[in-house]
């Protein structure tokens, strides 16, 4: 027997599933490496989450943080009841709860759709977390 | 007057803790386990644990005798105690849970690279939670002595013991079961009775408490009654105080670490809004229906008005099961505050001073020992330090210290450690002189008594501003992995970075 009616050995591999350089997307290695593009994608993150969180506050007091300065200005507030209840009271003792909740709610939502929407730009896949 | 529903109902809630606590310590093997119960806990459990740890005395009791005493303007502590874990929603949460460190001053040390920072910091958790463990064992104390005629000194005993025990066993995880448990008792100790004392209001017939004539004032419905400028002052710096004073106090920021990730940081604070927002409905209920049914309260012993209400309002055995049912209402909440302030104290104590001798667990039970006697026995030697004052103070220190130090270190690149250092100095020596100028004296009018009795106003701004100021004149320190931290602390965990 000779070597030569044997069929040289090959190895047997598909496509390459993935670009050999780069395994993760751009975006995320330009802020691994703490480039200036890097530092773009943060900023713009954190400016988004900070406007956000402004505004949530702004919100906050413009309705509860005014009501002090309100009930200065206007002493006769108290005279104006609903089932007997003066309006402070209904106001501060009641009203004020509800409302804090939904300014939490908002908020949350509105910053985990700022996370996805971050997630997405910087693995550039729309299904990203 | 017959004590045995208040011993039945303090002896009841003090075995629950002890067994709850027992039951949870089958899950709790590893020390990561007793600092932050693995980082495993879900946003239901978590926010009833964080809801059961932060209504403390003053939510239980305080409010209601300080409703009765002094009308609408103490509606705003509440509000405030709440509206505090709104501003530590959009502000702190998710990022505070991101930072990976297991207090305050972990995060102060990762974020800034300095040793200085870090000790500042464990020094300052350490001051805050004394000062506001200091009330809840003299409320106790009060407690006790007025449900069941016992010396004052016993109540701060039995919660020092209860909770050393649960502590010093169990730690986080086993905490976590025992504080959730609290909430929802604390809720139905209170809204049951609650209940009963409005039917019989109607079932009376008796006036609007807003209309009653006795015993105040004109101004009792009315917030800023009489108070102009000073008025106005006062109830603006409360709730400056009381708004960004949450995120700054230990045991509230430690339980963020037990969160699994940013996102159900931010979920479980939601929740707690929710719980802490249906809780808080109650308390002004006793408060206005005290004014018709206990007058006499509002002239001293203010703060045992919902123990003592429900034995005036409806008389035989229907008030004492009442009163028992707020009784054990009170004693859950006096453990559960306590033991979520000495688990961050413990903490805190443990990592910084015992641990160059002792080892993990050990450290964390000696820690736990050291912060829960000084301010007990504090409380047994000077009980007349004025319980709802300590805690409003407690309020505007963390305010002034770690709530600018945590809004920059999150959200400004530029902060370094020397400006840190120089702003947390300013704010706590501010507010610290404050707190104890107003602890020794009684002063409560004139522009001088109301600057350093509410000082959060001026000194949470002074801490800001030096903070800022002294971060730029030292702009060449900043730390070289602000940018890093910033990526792990803002960017969503599921995105591959490098943290």
């Amino acid at each position: 027997m000779s070597d030569a009616g044997r069929p040289v050995r090959v190895r047997v591999t598909g496509p390459p599933r993935r670009r050999a350089s780069g395994v993760r997307p751009t975006a995320s290695r330009e802020i691994d490496a703490d480039s200036e593009l890097g530092a773009v994608y943060m900023s713009s993150l954190l400016g988004e989450q900070l406007r956000l969180a402004a505004g949530v506050l702004v919100a906050l007091v413009l309705t509860v943080g005014v009501l002090p300065l309100v009930f200065h200005l206007f002493p006769h507030l108290s005279d104006l009841r609903l089932l007997g209840v003066p309006a402070p009271w209904l106001l501060l003792g009641v009203l004020a709860y509800p409302w804090l909740l939904v300014l939490g709610w908002v908020y949350v939502r509105r910053a985990e759709a700022n996370e996805r929407d971050f997630a997405a730009l910087v693995t550039d896949d729309p299904d990203a977390p | 007057m017959t004590s045995a529903p208040g011993i039945v109902a303090v002896v009841l809630v003090t075995v629950a803790t002890l067994a709850i606590g027992t039951w949870g310590l089958r899950f709790s093997r590893t020390t990561s386990d007793f600092f932050v119960a693995s980082r495993s806990v879900r946003p239901g459990l978590n926010a009833s644990a964080i809801g059961g740890e932060y209504l403390s005395a003053a939510s239980f009791l305080g409010i209601a005798g300080l409703v009765l005493v002094f009308g609408a303007d103490m509606l705003w502590y509440p509000v405030g105690w709440t509206a505090g874990y709104l501003v530590l929603l959009v502000l702190v949460a998710a990022p505070l849970r991101r930072s990976g460190a297991y207090t305050l001053p972990d995060f102060a040390e990762a974020r800034l690279g300095s040793r200085r920072v870090r000790s500042l910091c464990s020094a300052l958790v350490v001051g805050i939670g004394w000062l506001y463990l200091l009330p809840q064992f003299q409320g106790a104390g009060v407690t006790l002595a007025a449900t069941i005629g016992a010396p004052p000194w016993l109540g701060a005993v039995i919660v020092a013991a209860v909770v050393l025990i649960n502590v010093t066993s169990g730690g986080m995880r086993s905490i976590t079961f025992v504080q959730a448990f609290q909430y929802w008792l604390k809720l139905t100790a209170l809204l049951v009775p609650a209940c009963v004392l409005l039917a019989v209001w109607v079932g009376d017939g008796a006036p609007n408490p807003a209309d009653a004539a006795t015993p105040g004032d004109a101004f009792w419905s009315l917030p800023l009654g009489d108070g102009g400028g000073q008025g106005l002052y006062v109830t603006y710096s409360l709730i400056v105080a009381t708004f960004l004073g949450t995120m700054g106090l230990p045991h509230v920021v430690v339980r963020f670490y037990t969160n699994p990730d940013g996102r159900a940081a931010r979920r479980t604070t939601l929740v707690v809004l929710g719980l802490l927002g249906v809780f808080y409905l109650l308390p002004p209920v006793y408060g206005a229906l005290g004014r018709l049914y206990a007058p006499d309260h509002a002239t001293g012993a203010s703060d045992t008005l919902v123990l003592e209400l429900p034995r005036l309002m409806v008389p035989g055995l229907g008030g004492e099961l009442l009163t028992g049912m707020v009784t054990a209402g009170a004693f859950a909440a006096f453990l559960s505050t306590s033991s979520g302030l000495t688990i961050a104290v413990a903490g805190v104590l443990s990592q910084d001073v015992a641990s160059r001798r002792l080892s993990g667990i050990t450290a964390f039970r000696v820690a736990g020992v050291a912060a829960v006697v000084v301010p007990c026995a504090v409380a047994i030697a000077a009980p007349d330090v004025g319980v709802a004052r300590t805690v409003g103070l407690a309020f505007a220190v963390a305010a002034s210290t770690f709530c600018p130090l945590l809004l920059l270190g999150i959200w400004w690149r530029g902060l370094t450690a020397a400006g840190a250092v120089a702003g947390l100095l300013v704010g706590g020596i501010g507010s610290g002189a404050a707190v104890g100028w107003t602890l020794l004296t009684s002063a409560t009018t004139g522009w001088a008594a109301v600057l350093l009795g509410q000082p959060a106003a001026w000194s949470v701004p002074a801490a800001l501003a030096t903070m800022v100021v002294v971060s730029r004149a030292t702009r060449s320190r900043i730390p070289a992995h602000a940018g890093r931290f910033m990526v792990r602390l803002h960017t969503p965990e599921a995105v591959d970075l490098e943290r």
